[in-house]
């Protein structure tokens, strides 16, 4: 029986044989929101009546028999930072409060192309700087493994509504980890593909050359399935990559690793890491030795630039993307009352709209790009760019994948590094080297950590534009684990709605 | 005691350096499709992109990395075989992004020069003024800034922003400091402007209209004692909108640096705005302290890297530089200087050689477009050019060298051709305007003459032939001037035994 806790695979076959009809899922998914998310807090906005409607029209066009795509009728919570027509869009921030885009951006009108029915807006750090969601202006997001931890950040909202059944699937978007640590950190898949793999056109942008839209799913399956329909090459966006799709969704079926060298991270394994963290990862390595695969260990010395680089480059362009929000055009405008000239109320807007730590990263990019300080900040960090490139370069010639463990920890309590922000930046410190390089990587959930009983993540990650390696390695990790857990990572999690 | 612009240029020597923007005439803008027309409703040509959205993204538009390259390779330039999109950051409202989507350190043109020649006391002289840089960026909204005194965004009661310029393609031409023109540096600058509009004019990249800001230029001066070997403090003028204000405004500008320097005062580095009316200069923002506009790569453009070959397919098709073609048609034309500068400045150049092309005879084509056509286009106040087809006016020319025209007859096919009245043909044939040359015809109106004269007549029998001009005039009279005056002269000096 089809229900919020089947696989997004498994809603699109009942869907396609009638078993249910998209309407009865999406009410179903929004009484699970309705039910838990008072104690998640996944949502910023709950489209009741466009995804009703969207459903509808998706079971009206199956009733005409017509040919629909593979996850027409399921439901899907969009991260807050994707342009929606017509429906709130905060990016996380007050200084967007209200703002209604007039357009779609790309990967919603594919989404919504493809039939597949949009729940909502979820919750995100503000303009996705954070990794705990706490930096959001409208609350944090909790966890569902345990309602005193974060579920990390930035695309916390979607990782907890996937990880809480409020929906089957989610979008994020992966700056430095930020969909791959809280998926992580709420046990389940999430994938930030190669840079350009998915268009950039209508996400509020954080840090251009890093920023990259992708999907969350329980299985590797349902994370390739909407992996793509949300992929491929948009003319809007001069940076997304005119080449045909990696077959993610055939690669994660293959469940075969014979063969494949599998290289191992010296630089991000052992100390520094969390012993359940790497009881974990090194579980798999054995599976994955079980199943055929090498292993090698490859080397990634400059890994450790890369953390450093990243607060130089990502807070750099986003002083640039986040001088628009001036209050001149849309969202909050404050102190208009008349007497001020537009430099005094664009700066009261700001001080107002702005939460802390975009404050920090705006100060902290416009000092690094100033005259005289150039080279010695931007300039320095684009090369260590380039050093970390050819890291990766060296060991993808050792190796057709590499892993490492997505986060040092299992998920933190909320509060617990709000007023340490380089602790907080530490935990992205796994995940930061995939986008400095523009290369795809996921997150697979792999067990839970055995002083805390929270799950931990594999990052697997593979060449640019090979990111069906990942799917492939993912898909077959997956069943070996499942079948030595006899269940889903995710029935270990407490029931939300028990407690209410 | 103050110092005219004579004696400044005694004292000092002036160094300038100009930055022209021209609007790319595409279809659409740099960065999105919005339509580029001027003169729409405000905010109508607006998209998510050229309004920055959030989420929007910029795509970059080919025709205007085409136009700019053409500009580059017309103005002697290297075409950097990889260039970026750099961002200039400052806050201002009628800018969307509060960034311009501009080059910096890598640009698409560089290194190239203009050769412009002006008249000098010791006749003309040509300086080269080198480029150091052609660059792409786009264009900001526009402000009105309504109330307070001065217009500006400060003491405004409320300001109105129009988007529709927002992103339209700009192309800056950047030239090297010239030194070295003394006394000439507003003329030179105003040759230069002129020859680049005309080049670009002939690259069909641009409107090039100074009065509707698609050609802008920023002027800048500085002035150090002649001999000194010093480099004085600049000013930028501007807001310098047309040919002649290019000349006049250094010129003021000149004087007045001239005049502080003489008063032990110093220049302030800072912009100027030019007044149309008085032809002086009033002072703008100060650049005394350098604005750091954080240029950094624009990580939402991939860079530009155009393919050599194509690069020499542009230059093969480069049009002919519009100074050397002058030179080329007033030799081949056989014209004098004043002629031709009279042609250049109604701007008939190109019609007159057209005409040329399509068989006419090159003196009537020139008189014919600088004469009975412009004193026409004149009267009702419109280009030449919109009157009449080159066409029609090589079919005119063909008639009259036949013989089939007198110029007074075919002063009225170009009026009735003018005034709508069809093609020349349909206008001889409607007017009835065809020259007589039937000889027995004439010779009925010449007869009827020397009857209604025969003093004359006799008079010319016995030699007198400048008495035949009024019998001559007679025929011309009777035949409604449609005759041949010479075929008329030849029938009658014939009939009276003079032939």
């Amino acid at each position: 029986m089809t229900n919020i806790h089947s696989t997004a695979a498994e809603m699109a076959s009942a869907l396609s044989k009638k078993e249910i009809t998209s309407v009865e899922l999406t009410k179903a998914h929004l009484d699970r929101i309705a039910e838990v998310d008072g104690k998640l807090h996944s949502f910023l906005h709950v489209d009741d009546e466009g995804a009703l409607a969207q459903a509808a029209e998706v079971d009206a066009k199956r009733a005409k028999g017509e040919v629909l795509s593979p996850l027409a009728g399921v439901p899907i919570a969009v991260k807050d930072i994707l342009a929606q027509k017509g429906i709130p869009t905060t990016a996380g921030s007050k200084i967007l409060e209200g703002w209604r885009p007039p357009y779609d951006s790309t990967v919603v009108a594919k989404l919504k192309a493809a039939g597949v029915v949009i729940l909502g807006k979820t919750n995100m750090d503000e303009f996705a700087m954070g990794s705990s969601t706490e930096n959001s202006a409208y609350g944090p997001t909790q966890n569902p493994w345990d309602l005193t931890r974060t579920p990390g950040g930035s695309s916390g909202g979607s990782a907890a509504a996937v990880a809480g059944f409020e929906a089957p699937l989610a979008i994020g978007t992966d700056t430095g980890g930020s969909i791959r640590q809280p998926a992580a950190l709420t046990g389940i898949v999430g994938v930030k593909p190669t840079y350009g793999g998915v268009s950039r056109y209508g996400v509020i942008a954080y840090s251009s050359s890093l920023d990259q839209v992708g999907p969350f799913g329980r299985t590797v399956l349902d994370t390739a399935l909407l992996h793509e329909v949300i992929a491929g090459h948009d003319e809007r966006d001069s940076t997304s990559i005119n080449a045909p799709v990696p077959q993610v969704v055939a690669a994660s079926k293959r469940l075969d690793v014979k063969g494949m060298k599998i290289g191992v991270i010296k630089e991000l394994s052992g100390s520094g890491f969390q012993a359940g963290v790497s009881a974990r990862i090194n579980e798999s390595i054995e599976l994955l030795v079980a199943a055929g695969a090498e292993i090698v260990e490859v080397s990634c010395p400059n890994f450790e630039y890369a953390l450093a680089a990243y607060y130089l480059i990502a807070p750099s362009e986003a002083s640039s993307n986040l001088a628009r929000f001036d209050s001149m055009r849309y969202g909050l405008r404050v102190g208009d009352d008349g007497t001020k000239g537009a430099e005094e109320v664009m700066s009261a807007t700001r001080e107002v709209g702005f939460g802390k730590e975009v404050k920090r990263r705006i100060i902290l990019g416009t000092y690094a790009l100033s005259s005289g300080y150039y080279d010695a900040y931007y300039g320095s960090a684009q090369k260590v760019r380039t050093l970390v490139k050819r890291d990766f370069e060296n060991a993808f010639a050792k190796a057709d994948v590499l892993i490492s463990p997505v986060t040092p920890t299992t998920a933190f309590k909320i509060g617990e590094k709000s007023n340490d922000p380089v602790a907080m930046y530490l935990s992205d410190i796994a995940t930061i080297p995939v986008n400095m390089a523009g290369i795809g990587g996921m997150s697979l959930p792999v067990g839970l950590a055995e002083e805390d009983g929270l799950p931990v993540g594999l990052q697997i990650m593979a060449p640019l534009m090979q990111d069906d390696r990942f799917y492939r390695v993912g898909g077959t990790l997956e069943a070996a684990l499942l079948s030595k857990w006899g269940k889903p990572i995710l029935s270990n999690a407490p029931d939300l709605a028990v407690k209410k | 005691m103050t110092l005219d612009y004579k004696g400044a240029t005694e004292k000092y020597e002036p160094t300038l350096g100009l930055e022209v923007h021209v609007e790319l005439n595409t279809n659409s803008k740099m960065f999105c499709s919005c339509a580029t027309e001027f003169g729409a409703s405000p905010n109508t040509q607006t998209c998510p992109v050229c309004l920055g959205l959030p989420g929007a993204l910029p795509v970059v538009n080919g025709k205007a990395i085409e136009s700019t390259i053409l500009i580059g390779l017309a103005l002697n330039c290297s075409i950097a075989p990889y260039s970026r999109f750099a961002r200039k950051n400052y806050f201002y409202p009628d800018m969307p992004k509060n960034f311009q989507t501009s080059q910096y350190d890598e640009p698409i043109c560089v290194d190239g020069y203009l050769d412009v020649e002006i008249e000098t006391e010791d006749g003309p002289k040509t300086f080269r003024v080198d480029i150091e840089r052609v660059h792409m960026e786009e264009d900001t909204g526009k402000s009105l800034h309504v109330g307070g005194a001065t217009g500006r965004i400060h003491g405004a009661e409320y300001s109105l922003l129009d988007y529709n310029r927002a992103g339209i393609p700009l192309v800056e031409i950047v030239t090297r400091i010239i030194p070295g023109t003394g006394k000439y540096a507003p003329q030179v600058a105003r040759a230069y402007v002129t020859q680049l509009r005309d080049i670009l004019r002939s690259l069909g990249v641009s409107d090039v209209k100074m009065e509707q800001g698609s050609l802008r230029c920023d002027a800048n001066v500085s002035l150090a004692p002649i001999g000194s070997g010093l480099l004085g403090t600049r000013s930028e003028t501007k807001n310098v909108n047309s040919l002649r204000s290019v000349e006049r405004a250094l010129t003021g500008e000149i004087e007045r640096q001239a005049n502080r320097l003489e008063a032990g005062e110093r220049i302030i580095q800072e912009t100027r705005h030019f007044l149309e009316e008085s032809g002086l200069t009033r002072p703008g923002r100060s650049k005394e302290q350098a604005e750091d506009y954080r240029y950094f790569p624009e990580p939402d453009l991939v860079p530009v890297t155009p393919d050599a070959k194509w690069i020499e397919e542009l230059r093969a098709k480069l049009p002919e530089n519009p100074a050397d073609r002058r030179k080329r048609l007033q030799k081949e034309w056989n014209v004098p200087d004043s002629e031709m500068t009279s042609l250049i400045n109604a701007e008939l150049v190109d019609v007159v050689e057209e005409t040329i092309k399509l068989g006419a005879e090159p003196t009537r084509a020139r008189t014919w477009w600088l004469g009975e056509i412009s004193r026409l286009a004149n009267e009702k106040e419109v280009a030449p050019t919109s009157l009449i087809t080159t066409t029609f006016v090589a079919e005119i020319i063909a008639l009259i060298s036949s013989g089939d025209l007198t110029d007074k007859l075919a002063r009225q096919v170009v009026e009735g051709v003018v005034n709508g009245e069809g093609s020349p043909a349909e206008v001889i044939e409607k007017r009835g305007l065809k020259v007589v040359s039937d000889d027995s015809a004439l010779m009925v109106a010449i007869e009827a003459a020397i009857a209604a004269q025969p003093d004359t007549a006799e008079r010319i029998r016995g030699g007198n032939i400048p008495a035949a001009g009024a019998l001559i005039g007679a025929v011309m009279k009777a035949t409604g001037g449609q005759a041949d005056a010479a075929k008329v002269r030849e029938l009658l000096l014939r009939h009276l035994g003079q032939g």
